[in-house]
């Protein structure tokens, strides 16, 4: 097990040795004292494991690849912003717009997660314990969202194909967002990706959101007004 | 970009820390601030009938000899002028009111900063580093206090421009973030009467509520007519008498944490200004919903 001890390296220090890895040698490295300060373990492209024993700042694990990183505290603003791949694991809570356009790979937050969690998400599978707040998944195009708790005001707004599971109370639909049916295939994905977070919740308990697909196309009904 | 800090002392065995906990929260956050940097304390609340004011002078080498003098001339001999840097603290047996009135027809150079019983509020353009270790606040002690570090977006760097922004007795704002609709705002509370030293937006939103508050309205009564009437950006931190509230506005951008343990309750921009807190291993720490106002107060 490799250390670093942020008390006394710097941010950059971290990510030029994490930069450095390639997937052979030791797999496993600790971050200790992270103290919230931002930009930590950002653009990884190793198949390594990265334990940050603390609360985290702005833009961790941003733009992740492969590398699986897991903060053991909360996460400031922009956690996992644009990751591609791998798995991203807080334990505590994150701040707005957790999981922004990511394009693939799993992020999971076993608090809650605040404002726009999932906002433009391509892809990434969003994971979240607890409850995420307002205008999250806000125009999701692609990937999951998963909420154990409640959605705040505005969910999926202008969403696109994302697809968006909520156990608890939804406060608002956005533009376009509708309720769909719980098919038995969504059900299997929802327990697959539910098992994938090692979160203990009953997919039956979910209801399903995604787009009326209205905001698609340039509506002929409206032609008059121009 | 600006960053704000409050810490409430809730055990009073520990006052005495509370300018050397508050200190590193400000270093912390000087990247968000690094133009100007400000306070509210709150200690040493005056006697019944009389009342404290702090008041900055643009003069560096202000001699305050004078002012001390004709204060105890006007309101007798325990009127005292304490100064502080280029700042002072001027305390007599009379109303806020009295002393305004006194101090703005003997000395109008003189900038009032904060009015009340407890209230005192130093602010300074520079680095917060060098705010710090001019006014010597690792020595403060007092109850609670309300910071800011200003990063100036809409309106010039100069002191007079600097958070925290006095919002009636014992009352004071700092605010991260922008207000769209504050010009239109200050004709309307300028109508009313409501007087404004710069053309800062954060003022105008501090003005706001002191008109409120001036009509009669609670604190909390005040700061709901404010989600409906500002337009913008904001957290605010607002300092009060006995304690100090939070509220962010309904798109919540800007940010805030909260963190609270049995010794003290603090909010910052940012955790790691938090961070540096004794015991914040233990603390509570989630960040506060947009709309919903938070307060803490020791009951008197």
């Amino acid at each position: 097990m490799n250390q670093i001890d942020l008390a006394t390296a710097s941010t950059r220090d971290l990510n030029i040795r994490l930069h450095q890895l390639d997937g052979n040698g030791d797999r496993h490295w600790r971050v200790l004292h992270p103290n919230g300060k931002h930009a930590l373990a950002v653009g990884l492209d190793a198949p390594v494991e990265v334990t940050i024993e603390g609360h985290v700042g702005y833009y961790c694990a941003g733009m992740n690849k492969q590398a699986h990183i897991t903060v053991r505290g909360s996460a400031g603003p922009g956690l996992a912003e644009n990751i591609m791949s791998g798995t991203v694991r807080v334990m505590g809570n994150t701040s707005q717009y957790a999981a922004a356009s990511g394009h693939g790979g799993l992020v999971v937050i076993d608090g809650d997660a605040s404002a726009r969690c999932g906002i433009s998400m391509k892809g990434v599978d969003i994971v979240v314990g607890g409850s995420v707040g307002h205008m999250s998944a806000f125009m999701a195009q692609a990937g999951r969202l998963v909420v154990c708790g409640d959605a705040g005001q505005h969910l999926g707004d202008s969403i696109y194909e994302a697809i968006l599971y909520v156990r608890g109370c939804v406060a608002s639909l956005g533009s376009d967002c509708v309720e769909k049916p719980m098919t038995d295939e969504h059900l299997a994905t929802l327990g697959a990706l539910l098992a994938q977070a090692n979160i203990a919740a009953d997919p039956r308990a979910f209801r399903r959101y995604g787009s009326a697909r209205q905001l698609y196309h340039y509506k002929i009904d409206n032609a008059d007004a121009y | 970009m600006c960053g704000i800090i409050g810490l409430f002392i809730k055990n009073p065995e520990l006052e005495c820390q509370l300018g050397a906990w508050v200190a590193p929260m400000l270093v912390e956050m000087s990247e968000r601030g690094p133009d100007s940097a400000g306070i509210a304390v709150y200690r040493d609340p005056v006697g019944e009938g009389a009342a404290k004011l702090t008041v900055v002078s643009d003069d560096p080498g202000y001699d305050w000899t004078g002012v001390t003098a004709g204060l105890q001339q006007a309101f007798g001999h325990h009127a005292a002028c304490r100064p502080w840097v280029n700042h002072a603290v001027l305390t007599a047996t009379a109303t806020a009111d009295e002393l305004q009135r006194w101090l703005g027809v003997q000395y109008p150079m003189l900038r009032l900063t904060s009015a009340g019983t407890t209230i005192e509020i130093y602010k300074e353009k520079g680095a917060p580093r060098e705010f710090i270790n001019r006014f010597q606040l690792e020595s403060l002690s007092g109850s609670h206090a309300v910071c800011h570090t200003r990063m100036a977006t809409e309106s010039a760097v100069t002191t007079e421009h600097s958070h925290p922004f006095s919002t009636g007795l014992d009352l004071c704002l700092v605010h991260n973030g922008s207000l769209s609709n504050h010009n239109r705002l200050r004709a309307m509370l300028q109508r009313q009467g409501v007087a404004f030293q710069t053309d800062n937006d954060s003022e105008v939103a501090a003005g706001y509520l002191m008109w409120r508050l001036r009509k009669g309205a609670t604190l909390e009564e005040a700061l709901a007519a404010a989600l409906r009437d500002l337009d913008g950006f904001y957290t605010f931190a607002i300092g009060t008498r006995d304690g100090f509230a939070v509220l962010r506005d309904p798109f919540g951008c800007k940010p805030a944490v909260l963190a609270e343990t049995d010794d003290w309750a603090a909010m910052s921009s940012e955790f790691r200004a938090i961070a540096t807190l004794p015991g914040v291993e233990h603390a509570q720490i989630w960040e506060p919903v947009p709309e919903q106002i938070y307060s803490w107060s020791r009951p008197r």
